[in-house]
């Protein structure tokens, strides 16, 4: 007699059960009959650094930061351009370098235009 | 539970079959997997590293996961000077771990304050404030002391009773766990040192 397909099933999740459960059940007994539990104020305390934590945990971080991280993008993809510019220079047609030189001036345009809307002020 | 008589157990030993009590299997686990707490305070320190790493080797004696989280550490090791300054989070750490804990004071600094004995800032034993299980004496203790500690502490737990009077005091729910946290004070650590705990002997000159 073959057993039905689905009993293997039934074996493994027996043994799921009792496999994370038996543990636990056997610290419960040693527990309940061998070592009484002595919490304390310090061994539930949160942190375990062994310094007294100060203050609240819900405190309020500034969203700040991604103005800063989207203008260092743009110029950090700026870099990628200059560099075979720069590596390119003396071969160069006056036409691209006048191109170049426009590029240059709208990205100080635009740093310009951020530093006056306040975007590199960290507190504000 | 707790005693098997010895001559039975080898007569058994002898036909093969392995007795054992749950009181033997208990501290024969404890014993073979103390892990440290992870902290060092000074040179001392240098001399645990060394303890840990392969040519002293921990390991052999199960000691080597050194835990970064008093909670799952067995073994506070105080290596090095304890300040003023550093005693009461030593303190916490000590209070935080769960039992069976247990402390090795390494070096004459974790035992007395050793050479800065006199320094205004230097605590003078860190058995001022939490029990200490063995003492290793030297400035520095060469790591094959450290490993005698090691084992005498096994001995320790080895002989540690399950039940009974004289059971282990982890397991007495009368024994405290955690112990009071000295503050900073104006000019010492308040208090000075635990009064139900620290008792030096009296010292008597002849005049
Ligand atoms: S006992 Fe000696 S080696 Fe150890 S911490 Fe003190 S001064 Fe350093």
């Amino acid at each position: 007699m073959t057993p039905n397909p689905y009993f293997f099933i039934l074996i493994f999740c027996a043994v799921a059960l009792v496999f994370p459960t038996m543990p636990l059940a056997l610290a419960w007994l040693w527990r309940r009959f061998f070592q009484p539990p002595k919490p304390g104020a310090e061994k539930n305390a949160t942190y375990e650094c062994g310094v007294e934590s100060l203050g609240e945990a819900q405190v309020q971080f500034r969203s700040q930061y991604y103005l800063y991280c989207i203008i260092f993008l743009i110029f950090d993809v700026e870099a990628v351009f200059l560099v075979p510019f720069a590596v390119a220079f003396t071969g160069l047609p006056v036409g691209a370098f006048i191109a170049i030189l426009v590029f240059l001036l709208l990205l100080i345009e635009g740093l310009i235009w951020a530093w006056s809307k306040g975007c590199l002020d960290w507190a504000r | 539970m707790s005693e098997i008589d010895e001559d039975l157990r080898s007569e058994l030993q002898r036909q093969g079959v392995w007795v054992t009590s749950m009181q033997d299997l208990y501290n024969w686990g404890r014993r073979n997997s103390i892990w440290p707490l992870q902290f060092g305070l000074a040179c001392c320190a240098i001399e645990m590293i060394a303890t840990a790493a392969s040519r002293y080797d921990i390991a052999r004696f199960g000691g080597e996961v050194f835990r970064p989280s008093p909670r799952q550490a067995d073994l506070m090791i105080v290596a090095g000077t304890v300040t003023k300054k550093m005693a009461p989070q030593i303190v916490r750490l000590y209070n935080q771990m769960p039992d069976p804990k247990y402390v090795i004071s390494m070096g004459a600094c974790a035992i007395s304050g050793g050479p800065f004995k006199q320094g205004y800032n230097v605590l003078k034993g860190i058995d001022r404030y939490i029990p200490v299980d063995v003492y290793i004496p030297g400035c520095p203790p060469r790591p094959e002391a450290l490993l005698h500690a090691f084992m005498e502490l096994q001995r320790k737990i080895d002989s540690q009773k399950l039940t009974g009077d004289t059971k282990a005091e982890h397991l007495d729910p009368s024994q405290p766990s955690e112990f009071p946290v000295p503050a900073f004070g104006e000019h010492d650590l308040e208090p000075a040192a635990n009064p139900d705990m620290f008792h030096p002997p009296k010292i008597e000159r002849q005049s």
